[in-house]
């Protein structure tokens, strides 16, 4: 298994697996939901959605059938973290999922994993028999009459879109990895149009911690919108690239100077989707009401040509749109276009405003998270790097030097 | 009661079914009423109605490309977003229904720059210059393009087509280069039709509609129906059109040209001369089409009232033999043969079930090849100089008159089927004001046709002439007796399916055209039959799984299946667009027409029953009649090797 180079301390370190689900058995359902409510934790997959209000809907939801989806199909530039909490902390997750089973009233769990990490399902399946023989996975699960519960690895075949919880659970069914409209939404209507909670593996890794720790732990930390703390893949030009947990709300400049990046050019928060942030802008913090992110930083240094690494970005997009909705199978090869022209000093000012423009269409229209983000990483770099984007000439073209 | 398939549950997959919005689900009492704000203006709606339903209601227009009445919501071509106070990005308001008080605006700026960056995404992939285009005007995306103000391509336009044009299908010709990737040939084919030869394939700017294994449409399941042309809003569908060759027919002296007009067409072709839907130009077509060169015009009504007398007789045969001879099994309930659309979704699909089809020919084949025969021995015609064109509302008939088995008549029975909207162009071509020509009737020697041979062009319409006739035969009164005015109104109507049980009172004596096939109808007294209708192989695809798996409709007589949604007004060749309303319309004009004919049975076509005195003289299903006029069909299956 590849483990990352450097990994600062976890607070997951001080919490044992199995702890997490005993903790949520020893409450009701409606205990947990409100714990996890009382403790601000937002959905770690970057899109910030209350953990707590998720469940609670699902938890409200009619129906006999449930579904509790551990969203693993961690695809976005730059992000780590799920495979790594996936190889060291699976039985945080584990204990998350059934205590979601046991809030919402979910009789199925299922990992959606990568389908790049093929390789980690043997480990995986052997933890879930080991808690299949301890009773914490089956029928009665922890000895609670008439509580079943059990967790199913299911494959992805590595479309970064499946990542999109709604085109996760088509995927799930068999289907194209397409987005579906929302509303309804996967509380109401989810996998096989069944109340379903999905979330990221680092959630239901903290949902854990929470349990066993209590909700006034996780608020102690992060900010009044973002409480707790957050697993970052870091990767790029610093000294120490790795996996680290860090407080909420913590400032661009304090995560380089704590990686060895201080001397960034920029910085890209929450992969090809997120924001690129200038030097300029370090003094900002990291948190859902400020930059968020699922957890990538890519750390650019003085010698990185941002161009490359926008048109890098939208060759991923272009690549990775799902192809159902105009403005995004449509709107990134026309930014990626922009990109070339650019490249070659071909690109009129005004053109650039108009491509600055669709972007921003993207962003507002296009169906699902993905066509919404992907024109991101453009605009800020079009934003912030101006010399970088425009100073291309014709005679030039592929001859800059930084 | 037993529990037949119901027409309006289970469509195909769950990922679409699941996207069809329905304003009825709302609440326990149905009653739940959100109150919405559209540009100021304020209305209250049931829960569950999409924003772009509500602004309908007062009167705001939100354009739309790839929403569409007839199908489940996609919500993928962005055109009809609108804002939402409070909520950071724009939404689609065909695929959003409301549950909660809304305040919404339909034309910020915002949604007016992402509206015409999307039609302009949309150009810059589209082929083709709109006068080169059999849609021009009638076109959806031009249609927006207009609304939009465009006047330049912002992102380009393509300089070269991408894709080759697949015509391989005789029905259905597919080009890509004009596709906009809406999806709804994907919805029609999928989920409305559940026949799935279309499906989009790949990813990103990759994405395009493509067959199974990217083999040629004709290679495929494809079943010809055309609904997916009906509903592609621009041209990247189209039926194979043979109108060249059926002008070089007429304008070559040498060739005799005679039309057949099914009676669909009747009942829409106005709609491409600017009339409403439902004004039947029957009469008006007739002068048309001489003034364009047809040397006879001929009603296909003819034929189908034969249909009814050959298929009705069938079906009695077989009934005999279920009910009165023990020896073997008979192959019941018997499906209709007239729709080819069903015909080729069932030798796709069932075609273990092909005994039960009837023999008989569709209308249009019995029409080709009585016509190289009795009609040209009428009228010392050499039958090699005749050229037979269908006027069809169908793009299945042309696959139909091409089957290589249709040459019952020494030649091909039919050589040309064009679809109302080739007519249509034809006419206009030709300079001709359709809606203000002089009427003037039908040529004979197939002049005289009966209302039950228009109401084929209906679904359930071949059901009720079958009735008509069938009981009348059978029971020896006239069917006014039982039904008023004759119309059999229990079989009419939209619903998917439809199912009727009548009960033999009592049987009369055996007409003599009747007497070399049966003795008497002893057999059928007291007998109840049932019988169903189906119209779209949606709805056909439940009541086949139904019989397969040994449900009531197992136990029936006689089902009539069509391929097309409405029936044959609902056809796959039939005017653009299409909705529920539109096909609602053109059915009360075929109706209409029925009941203003002077004759309404088939069995009582003067004409007919001459044509079986001096040329099928054994009667229905006799030698010479299943020589002409019955035909075999062509297990299929799904795995089709190219």
């Amino acid at each position: 298994m590849i483990a990352p180079k450097n990994r600062g301390p976890m607070s997951y370190d001080t919490v044992k697996a199995e702890a997490g689900l005993t903790a949520a058995l020893a409450k009701t359902p409606a205990e947990v939901v409100a714990t996890l409510t009382e403790s601000g934790l937002k959905g770690r997959g970057g899109a910030g959605f209350p953990t707590g209000l998720k469940w609670k809907f699902a938890a409200e939801s009619q129906g006999q059938d449930k579904y509790v989806i551990c969203n693993a199909d961690e695809g976005e530039p730059g992000t780590f973290k799920d495979r790594f909490l996936l190889t060291d902390y699976a039985g945080l997750v584990m204990d998350g999922m059934t205590a979601g089973g046991w809030a919402i009233g979910a009789k199925h769990g299922i990992i959606y994993l990568r389908g790049e990490y093929t390789y980690m399902c043997a480990h995986l399946e052997a933890l879930l028999q080991a808690r299949r023989d301890k009773q914490l996975l089956g029928k009665n699960v922890g000895g609670h009459q008439g509580f079943d519960f059990d967790i199913e690895i299911r494959m992805g075949s590595g479309a970064y879109v499946c990542g999109e919880e709604t085109a996760l659970i088509e995927s799930l069914e068999g289907q194209r990895g397409e987005p579906r409209n929302r509303p309804p939404f996967p509380v109401d209507t989810g996998f096989m149009d069944k109340p379903s909670i999905v979330n990221n593996v680092e959630t239901f890794a903290y949902v854990a911690c929470i349990l066993v720790k209590g909700a006034d732990w996780f608020k102690k930390t992060g900010t009044a919108k973002s409480t707790g703390l957050k697993i970052f893949s870091v990767s790029g030009d610093c000294e120490r690239p790795g996996v680290y947990e860090f407080p909420m709300g913590i400032t661009v400049a304090d995560l380089l100077s704590a990686v060895g990046g201080s001397d960034a050019k920029a910085v890209q928060i929450g992969g090809a989707s997120g924001y690129c942030a200038p030097a300029a802008e370090f003094n900002r913090t990291i948190a859902y009401e400020d930059i968020a992110t699922g957890g990538s930083i890519i750390v650019f240094g003085q010698n990185r040509d941002m161009l490359k690494v926008a048109k890098n970005f939208l060759e991923f997009f272009v690549e990775e749109s799902c192809g159902q909705c105009t403005p995004c199978r449509d709107g990134n090869p026309k930014l990626l276009e922009g990109v070339e022209l650019l490249e070659k000093g071909r690109c009129s000012t005004k053109y650039l405003s108009e491509l600055c423009s669709l972007g921003e269409t993207m962003q507002l229209a296009s169906k699902c998270g993905l066509g919404q983000t992907s024109a991101n990483a453009f605009l800020s770099i079009v934003k912030h790097f101006g010399p970088d984007v425009m100073a291309r000439t014709p005679h030039c073209a592929g001859h800059r030097k930084s | 009661m037993v529990d037949y398939p119901k027409s309006d549950t289970g469509r195909a997959p769950v990922s679409q079914k699941r996207q069809v919005i329905s304003p009825g689900n709302n609440g326990a009492d149905g009653s739940a009423q959100v109150a919405l704000t559209i540009d100021g203006q304020q209305v209250n709606v049931p829960v569950g109605t999409t924003i772009l339903e509500a602004a309908k209601q007062v009167g705001i227009h939100i354009p739309t490309l790839c929403a569409h009445h007839d199908l489940c919501v996609a919500g993928v071509c962005r055109v009809c977003v609108v804002e939402v106070e409070g909520m950071r990005t724009l939404q689609a308001s065909c695929a959003y229904p409301v549950s909660q008080p809304m305040n919404i605006q339909t034309h910020t700026r915002k949604v007016r720059q992402a509206r015409r960056h999307i039609i302009d995404l949309m150009l810059s992939h589209h082929y083709g210059e709109c006068y080169a285009c059999g849609r021009n005007n009638n076109c959806e995306l031009q249609a927006l393009a207009k609304e939009y103000g465009v006047d330049f391509f912002r992102f380009g336009h393509p300089e070269k087509p991408e894709h080759e044009i697949d015509n391989s299908s005789h029905s259905v010709v597919r080009d890509m280069n004009k596709c906009v990737l809406c999806r709804r040939c994907v919805r029609t084919c999928i989920d409305l039709q559940e026949v799935g030869a279309l499906e989009a394939i790949n990813r990103g700017d990759k994405t395009r509609i493509a067959t199974f294994m990217d083999q040629p449409l004709a290679s495929v399941v494809c079943i010809n129906c055309g609904q997916c042309i009906n509903r592609c809003p621009t041209g990247a569908l189209r039926a194979n059109d043979p109108t060249d060759e059926v002008w070089a027919a007429i304008d070559d002296p040498t060739k005799h040209v005679v039309i057949q007009t099914a009676p669909a067409p009747r009942a829409a072709i106005g709609e491409c001369f600017g009339l409403p839907p439902g004004r039947a130009l029957t009469f008006e077509m007739n002068t048309a089409l001489r003034v364009c060169g047809f040397d006879r015009v001929f009603d296909t009504n003819f034929t189908a009232d034969l249909t009814i007398l050959e298929e009705g007789t069938e079906l009695l045969l077989r009934l005999q033999k279920a009910l009165k001879e023990t020896s073997g099994p008979v192959a019941l309930p018997q499906f209709t043969s007239c729709s080819p659309g069903w015909i080729k979704y069932l030798e796709h699909f069932y075609p273990e079930y092909i005994p039960n089809v009837s023999t008989a020919k569709s209308p249009q084949q019995m029409f080709g090849a009585i016509t190289k025969t009795y009609y040209a021995k009428l009228h010392g015609i050499d039958p090699k100089d005749i050229v037979t064109v269908a006027l069809m509302p169908c793009s299945a008939k042309k696959f139909e008159c091409n089957r290589p088995e249709m040459v019952d008549s020494g030649f091909k029975d039919v050589d040309y089927g064009l679809t109302t909207r080739e007519l249509a162009k034809m006419i206009q071509e030709a300079g001709i004001d359709l809606p203000n020509m002089q009427p003037s009737d039908f040529d004979e020697p197939f002049g005289t046709a009966t209302g039950s041979g228009v109401i084929f062009g209906a679904t359930g319409g071949v059901m009720e002439a079958a009735l008509r006739t069938v009981i009348e035969l059978v029971v020896g009164v006239k069917v006014e007796n039982l039904f008023e005015h004759a119309d059999i109104i229990p079989v009419r109507g939209m619903d998917g399916i439809r199912c009727v049980e009548l009960k033999i009172p009592s049987v009369g004596p055996v007409p003599d055209i009747l007497k070399p096939l049966f003795e008497s109808w002893e057999f059928l007294n007291g007998a109840t039959l049932k019988v169903a209708i189906a119209h779209g192989t949606a709805n056909a695809h439940k009541v086949m799984e139904d019989i397969k798996n040994g449900g009531p409709m197992s136990q029936f007589h006689f089902i009539e299946f069509m391929g097309c949604p409405g029936g044959c007004i609902g056809g796959g060749g039939q005017p653009i667009p299409t909705s529920l309303e539109i096909r609602q319309a053109r059915a009360k004009a075929i109706y209409g027409e029925d009941s203003s004919s002077k004759i309404r049975k088939s069995h009582e076509n003067p004409h007919v029953l001459k044509f079986y005195k001096e040329f099928l003289t054994e009667g229905p299903c006799g030698h010479l009649s299943h020589k002409l006029l019955h035909t075999h069909y062509t297990p299929r299956g799904k795995f089709i090797t190219p």
